[in-house]
């Protein structure tokens, strides 16, 4: 395959904490999306949870005739259970806040860069101004007043998120712009929206991948610390954050099992992502220099 | 008398994830005091890493391999790197293509011209700035004095070609190489910065090695032409008889596709094919599956005959002209 | 006959437009400066069916802007062009291009194709869009275009990193006349090229005008290339066309001081161990585009200049048979033989 895109994962491999991080990030997908199928127990299923086996810890043979190998948090839950079914939120909900965040901010990013004058200088603007706020204190805002449920926390995350990708695809595009193959597809001359979307869009994907990977792991952050405080998904879809904050009160206590595994799970998963982040955006970096 | 620059068989190769890439392979030439020696070839022939093998500037992935460079008799290949930078501009400096490359943009050219006097004596500032006023001077930068103290980007390119020459000659350096110092320039500005650089040869008796691929630059102020393809040096001679009678197809083809050659409107002799990738030369001549006489002598590396004062690499060298 | 390509009065300014801030402090009384290249002056030209005119200057001259001006790429500040009567750009605030009847070859072969495309899909984008061929007739269409300059019909699957910068070139040649158009407008199309790859890309260039009669616009900076594949060039400097004629007879016999100066300039190959190496340097620098000098803009540099040409710009006129030269002293020094090769 000589696609030009092709050289990456010869590369790629040749970084092997990156490799090991790409792996555990695979694992943790493989393993959260088939949750239902390895995990013991459904943790939704309020009907199931047996209160005599809350806040136990890991070891404990449940009710339910098997090891509780993580312990079990405060409604009776398998911790186990709670933390595959929760990286499984975790990681659709940052899949998909983080990519419609590309697709939202690359567009509004490109145009603004292709048109130039006044549109231009209202995306941008709007941009500079939410990039001047933390994501964590819009975000906060946006899910307090659409309140809970999964629509609704991804378009508070794609809300809080868009502008950098609009500023990186506005940058790239800025670029790309200027350079001859564009002004060769405009002088064919070919209407406005094939030259942005054909040729100066998937030119721009480089630094837009690197800026997606690491803003999966800030959705991903992002969803644990709303989910923590609260806000986002209903207590009825236990994410990782909401365990957390389930288990606060117990951590003195010594039930330490019930917020630190989960806290373990959403660390070991937001680094790993951050490291393959990392790998890509060293190597995208000589080729942009190319 | 020996020569004061003496190359033989440099061979510069960098090692690269694609594979080992034989920038520069046996390359052997000399020059003399005072002399201008023109180095010629299109890209990938090898001219610049040969000039920067000289000056000790092949980066990693690539080194200097193998082979001896000597100037006034000190070998300059496998010293370390704090002897290499008390010869570099001092006993040998560069002009490169683009000045930028050689000028630091936040700096002004005073500050820069101190610096680069300062590495190698130690001067007063009063006696740094005269001298600097003098080197510019010499360049014919007008109001040198004023335009000292000014930034880079406050001159236009030529202007800045030109305090980058100034920079290389403020130590008297006994050789200066150029590495295509005129190819970005417009033709008029190339005119002038030719005639300044024949009148400082002239002057000051340094030694340049020009680098291009124009041949008609390099033959109004070398005296002698090295042409180079694929790393190696294919012929060599003095500039008007290699330009009037070359004997290396390759050579002559360059020649015949300049388009003067021909009336205008005809078609131009053009060599077909483009150069080989140094990653994967053909076995043999490189030039052999371009070239119009190849045989199956050709496979073999045809060694550098000297004759003289001209020399080719070639199996099946074009006839010598007759008398002159 | 008339003319294929009318270029009338074309102006070309560059004015970069002002920050936010600048333009408050504007509002507020305090005098901005505003930084407006003047890239083109009054141009007109006319090129006539099946000719090649050449366009030859040194940097900052405007050749290039004009060569964007004709193909559609800008569009001019004032004045207008028109190819077969029709003009090229539509009006309105932001002015489109209306018409594919000129098309353009770039500089950098490296830049001129998009890197993520591959190259058959490049070349069939812009007739499919146009109707030119249809989807199903899009694969036959590029395989003829890729062989009429000279490449591999397979080579439509690749992409343009697979290709050296003469094969990049052809790729860009074949693009730009897969629209049919009725002018070629080519930017220093072999300057970015090796020499022995120049020949050949000049070459292709020559045939395809035999073959297909196409009328080119020619700019480069090289005066031997120039000279070789036009029949008529123009001499530009400082956004002013200053002398346009037949092309051998303007190297023949330069009219214009600034011709007759670049002429001189060029150095030429020495085949005699005794030649002496014969190029002047023309005095003094470029001028800024952005405050050109008054009058005839070569004044400053020009060893016949006079009172006159400080005051008045001088206008194109005919000095002799479809030569002609903008300068009031012109016909001046007769250089005819030094240039007769």
């Amino acid at each position: 395959m000589d696609h030009p895109l092709a050289g990456i994962w010869g590369e790629f491999r040749e970084n092997r904490v990156a490799v090991a991080a790409l792996a555990i990030v695979l694992v943790i997908a493989l393993v959260a999306l088939l949750a239902p199928l390895i995990a013991p127990q459904n943790p939704y299923d309020l009907a199931k949870l047996v209160l005599m086996d809350a806040r136990r810890p890991p070891g404990y043979v449940g009710s339910g005739g098997y090891v509780h190998i993580l312990g079990t948090d405060a409604q009776g839950r398998d911790l186990y259970s709670a933390i595959l079914y929760g990286l499984r939120i975790s990681i659709q909900i940052g899949v998909l806040a983080g990519m419609a965040a590309l697709v939202v901010g690359a567009v509004l990013g490109t145009c603004a860069a292709y048109f130039g004058g006044r549109i231009e200088a209202f995306i941008m603007r709007i941009v500079d101004l939410q990039l001047s706020f933390p994501a964590i204190l819009l975000a906060l805002m946006l899910a307090a007043l659409l309140g809970k449920g999964m629509a609704q926390l991804v378009a508070a995350l794609v809300a809080a998120q868009y502008a950098y990708f609009a500023r990186t695809a506005h940058g790239a595009a800025s670029v790309e712009r200027s350079k001859d193959y564009v002004e060769a597809a405009l002088s064919t001359p070919l209407p406005a929206y094939v030259v942005v979307f054909r040729h100066i869009l998937p030119n721009c994907l480089p630094p837009l991948i690197v800026v997606a990977t690491v803003q999966i792991a800030n959705s991903i952050s992002l969803e644990a610390t709303l989910s923590f405080l609260g806000l986002g998904l209903p207590p009825t879809e236990p994410s990782l954050g909401m365990l957390i904050a389930n288990g606060f009160q117990y951590m003195l206590s010594g039930r330490y099992w019930i917020s630190i595994y989960p806290g373990i799970a959403l660390i070991v998963l937001i680094v790993a992502i951050n490291l393959v982040g990392d790998q890509v955006r060293d190597q995208f970096n000589p080729r942009l220099k190319r | 008398m020996s020569a004061l620059l003496e190359v033989a068989d440099l061979t510069t190769h960098f090692m690269t994830r694609a594979g080992v890439v034989r920038a520069v392979e046996g390359v052997s030439f000399e020059v003399a005091a005072g002399e201008v020696v023109g180095l010629v070839g299109e890209s990938g022939s090898g001219k610049s890493v040969t000039g920067l093998s000289i000056l000790g500037l092949v980066d990693p992935p690539g080194r200097i391999v193998a082979g001896s460079i000597k100037l006034a008799g000190q070998e300059l290949v496998g010293l370390d790197g704090e002897s290499l930078r008390r010869l570099r501009g001092r006993r040998v400096a560069m002009v490169f293509q683009d000045p930028m490359s050689m000028l630091n943009p936040v700096l002004t050219i005073a500050t820069q011209m101190r610096l680069a006097i300062e590495a190698h004596e130690s001067v007063s500032k009063e006696a740094a700035r005269t001298r600097s006023i003098e080197a510019l001077a010499a360049v014919r930068i007008p109001d040198a004095a004023q335009r000292l103290d000014a930034y880079p980007h406050q001159f236009s390119g030529g202007m800045r070609q030109r305090v980058a020459i100034a920079i290389a000659l403020l130590h008297r350096p006994a050789l200066i190489v150029c590495d295509e110092p005129t190819t970005a320039l417009d033709v008029s500005i190339q005119a002038q910065i030719l005639t300044e650089m024949r009148g400082l040869v002239r002057d000051l008796g340094t030694a340049l090695i020009w680098i291009s691929h124009d041949l008609a630059t390099v033959s109004s102020l070398a005296s002698r032409i090295l042409v180079m393809y694929a790393g190696r040096i294919i012929e060599e001679g003095p500039t008007a008889a290699v330009l009037r009678n070359p004997r290396h197809p390759y050579s002559r083809g360059l020649l015949e596709s300049l388009p003067f050659r021909v009336e205008p409107g005809r078609d131009l002799q053009q060599i077909p094919g483009s150069t080989p990738s140094l990653l994967r030369l053909p076995d043999g001549c490189a030039f052999r599956p371009r070239c119009g006489q190849a045989t199956e002598l050709c496979h073999k590396m045809p060694l550098l005959e000297r004759h003289e004062r001209r020399a080719f690499r070639c199996h099946h060298p074009l006839p010598a002209e007759v008398g002159r | 006959m008339s003319a294929l390509v009318e270029v009338r009065e074309v102006s070309k300014l560059f004015a970069p437009r002002l920050s936010l801030g600048e333009k408050i402090a504007a509002r507020l009384g305090s005098v901005i400066e505003t930084r407006t290249v003047h890239a083109l002056d009054r141009v007109s030209l006319t090129i006539n069916p099946g000719e090649a005119v050449g366009l030859v200057g040194e940097s900052g001259c405007g050749k290039s802007t004009l060569g964007r001006v004709i193909a559609g790429i800008l569009s001019p500040t004032s004045g207008q062009v028109r190819i077969a009567g029709e003009p090229v750009m539509s009006g309105g605030r932001r002015p489109v291009k209306r018409t594919t009847r000129v098309q353009m070859v770039f500089q950098d072969p490296f830049a001129s194709l998009d890197p993520r495309m591959r190259v058959g899909h490049t070349l069939a984008e812009g007739p499919i869009a146009h109707g030119l061929v249809s989807r199903t007739g899009a694969g036959a269409y590029v395989a003829e275009w890729l062989e009429a300059v000279g490449l591999d019909p397979d080579f439509a699957n690749r992409f343009p990193h697979q290709f050296s910068g003469g094969q990049r070139q052809r790729i860009a040649i074949a693009r730009a006349l897969a629209m049919k158009p009725d002018v070629l407008v080519c930017d220093e199309p072999v300057a970015s090229l090796d020499v022995s790859i120049q020949a050949q890309i000049i070459n292709l260039f020559l045939k395809l005008r035999r073959e297909l009669g196409l009328t080119m616009l020619f700019i480069s900076h090289d005066l031997g290339v120039v000279r070789h594949v036009s029949d008529r060039i123009a001499i530009m400097y400082l956004g002013r066309i200053v002398e346009i004629g037949d092309a051998r007879r303007t190297y023949a016999n330069p009219l214009h001081p600034y011709t007759q100066a670049l002429l001189d300039s060029v150095p030429k190959l020495v085949l005699a161990d005794d030649e002496i190496v014969s190029f002047k340097a023309i005095h003094g620098e470029l001028p800024s585009a952005l405050s050109p000098p008054s009058g005839c803009h070569f004044h400053q540099r020009c060893p016949h200049a006079v009172d006159l040409c400080r005051s008045e710009v001088p206008q194109l006129r005919e000095i002799e048979g479809g030569h002609r030269a903008a300068c009031h002293l012109a016909p001046v020094v007769d250089h005819s033989s030094a240039h007769a090769r």
